[in-house]
């Protein structure tokens, strides 16, 4: 197949706001693909809808081959995701935060033990299998994550802002990883991020979303030509603006900093 | 079917792990059942009514079963965004089979809690009047738990935050707590409060629990058995739909 998704006038609309206003792109497979946005341009509500989370309000999708709002069930299979958020339970050790997912994929037993201890190592975690992750770092619970997300072997992961508070050592090293991964599995890897740098520095194509529409789209040296940048920061700035984008802090953010208060003053 | 259980597992494993709650949340049924037990143990006497902590203790039990199994329901809000839940709501796996199994794990934690609270009162020298009927007591406990954890579940699923949590606990758990004949009996009361205690599953629950330890009920255990079950059904019902509905 062409493009390992597709995305075809995609329409959402929450009442009268329009989160995504007719959106268009591929992503090929065993790419590395940015997808970038200032606050509020409609981002994760894209996301959410590539991931079965939300239905789009017109237009298509194909993920892998398969439809999200027709074949749900097939389309997860297809994709892992780590969440800007960790989606971890802090109560349950590494190992079995792995082994549920597992178990909740379909992942046979024996194949599963043996992809759960291959992951661990391959994140540099094996020797903490069997901590509890409340007692992890930022980092390291980041890092769990993706070993989680890749546990099923999807063809494509999605990372909301992976590198989102982490320390330089730590960015690196996922980066590694992730295209460590790319190069040997083929794994497609679509992500959001506001570190410029590392978009410039890993992706092979990017788009840019504003206000629920694509304003551009192509290679890193692409986008600096059609902005006539030297950085792809400065790029993003010229495509978007330099006006802050406020957004009212929502439950989210609200539950994010008592999340914080409770993990002990800031540790992420 | 391994959803189910991976998810029961899970809760139960939570549950094994967090020893210092366990110990936290036994302090208010032990102080009911000193502070009243004792201190109205007299007055309850002297009215004809006889050893009113062995009255109370089957009414606290079903206070740690109600606290827990709501409070179990409840976690899903903190799940919600902050965890777990999103990583299974995007697996390919069918939410029904998601709900149950957090149900039925929920609803094993609060029976476990009941069972300790139960244990605690047989140190204070309370006695079941019929031993043989503690495996059937063991088994209204689950159902009540049951009936809780899929109301916790359910209001859970309409929450967006804590916030509404407070209201929750003061407004509707207290009350069902309260109001259950937990703490008093349901003969000779006024009649707007005797039709409020026929409202609250609890005290079917509780009804059953002191037919089951004291050979005293209000109600019969069989109306309590079909009361228990119809709503716990009911529930289930709205809790996998609320939940089916959740969107993150």
């Amino acid at each position: 197949m062409d493009s390992i998704i597709q995305v075809s006038n995609l329409v959402k609309k929450f009442g009268d706001f329009v989160a995504v206003n007719d959106i268009s792109f591929d992503v090929k497979p065993g790419e590395i693909f940015a997808f970038l946005g200032p606050n509020g341009a409609g981002k994760s509500t894209t996301i959410k809808m590539l991931t079965t989370l939300l239905d789009p309000t017109a237009g298509t999708i194909m993920l892998n081959g398969e439809d999200p709002v027709v074949n749900p069930s097939g389309v997860r299979k297809s994709f892992g995701i780590v969440f800007q958020d960790p989606s971890l339970d802090d109560e349950l050790t590494a190992w079995e935060n792995m082994e549920f997912h597992g178990v909740i994929y379909g992942v046979e037993k024996k194949l599963r033990r043996e992809r759960i201890d291959q992951l661990l190592a391959f994140v540099e975690l094996s020797d903490r299998r069997d901590s509890l992750v409340k007692e992890f770092s930022g980092g390291m619970r980041r890092r769990l994550e993706i070993a989680r997300g890749l546990l099923h072997h999807p063809k494509v992961i999605f990372l909301d802002e992976p590198t989102l508070g982490l320390d330089p050592q730590t960015r690196n090293h996922m980066w590694t990883y992730l295209q460590d991964l790319n190069k040997s599995e083929g794994v497609t890897v679509f992500f959001t991020t506001h570190y410029m740098e590392e978009a410039d520095r890993v992706a092979q194509r990017i788009a840019v979303i504003d206000h629920g529409r694509i304003i551009a789209s192509g290679t890193s040296a692409e986008l600096k030509a059609q902005t006539k940048k030297e950085s792809l920061e400065d790029a993003f700035l010229e495509l978007t603006g330099k006006t802050i984008r406020d957004e009212d802090a929502n439950s989210t953010d609200q539950m994010r900093r008592m999340g914080r208060m409770w993990r002990g003053g800031g540790r992420r | 079917m391994k959803t189910i259980a991976i998810m029961w597992l899970r809760a139960v494993k939570r549950y094994l792990r967090s020893r210092s709650r366990i110990v936290g949340s036994l302090g208010q049924p032990i102080l009911f059942l000193l502070a009243l037990g004792y201190g109205l143990g007299s007055v309850f006497q002297a009215a004809g009514q006889g050893n009113y902590f062995n009255f109370l203790a089957p009414g606290i039990i079903g206070m740690s079963i109600i606290f827990t199994a709501i409070f179990s329901g409840i976690e899903l809000i903190w799940d919600r965004q902050f965890g777990f839940l999103k990583e299974t709501l995007v697996a390919p796996v069918s939410r029904i089979n998601i709900m149950i199994g957090r149900t039925l794990g929920g609803a094993t934690v609060a029976t476990l809690q009941g069972l300790i609270v139960f244990i605690i009162t047989l140190f204070f020298g309370f006695r079941p009047y019929d031993w043989a009927l503690v495996p059937v007591l063991i088994l209204f406990m689950l159902l009540v738990a049951i009936l809780f954890t899929a109301l916790g579940t359910m209001i859970a699923s309409l929450l967006e935050d804590m916030q509404g949590f407070q209201l929750i606990m003061n407004f509707l758990v207290m009350p069902l707590f309260f109001l259950s004949g937990s703490l008093f009996p349901l003969q000779g009361l006024p009649p707007a409060l005797g039709a409020i205690v026929k409202f609250d599953p609890l005290s079917y629950g509780i009804d059953s629990f002191r037919a089951l330890l004291l050979n005293l009920s209000t109600f019969g255990l069989g109306v309590d058995l079909a009361v228990l079950a119809v709503v716990s059904v009911v529930f289930l019902g709205l809790g996998s739909y609320f939940f089916s509905k959740i969107q993150i």
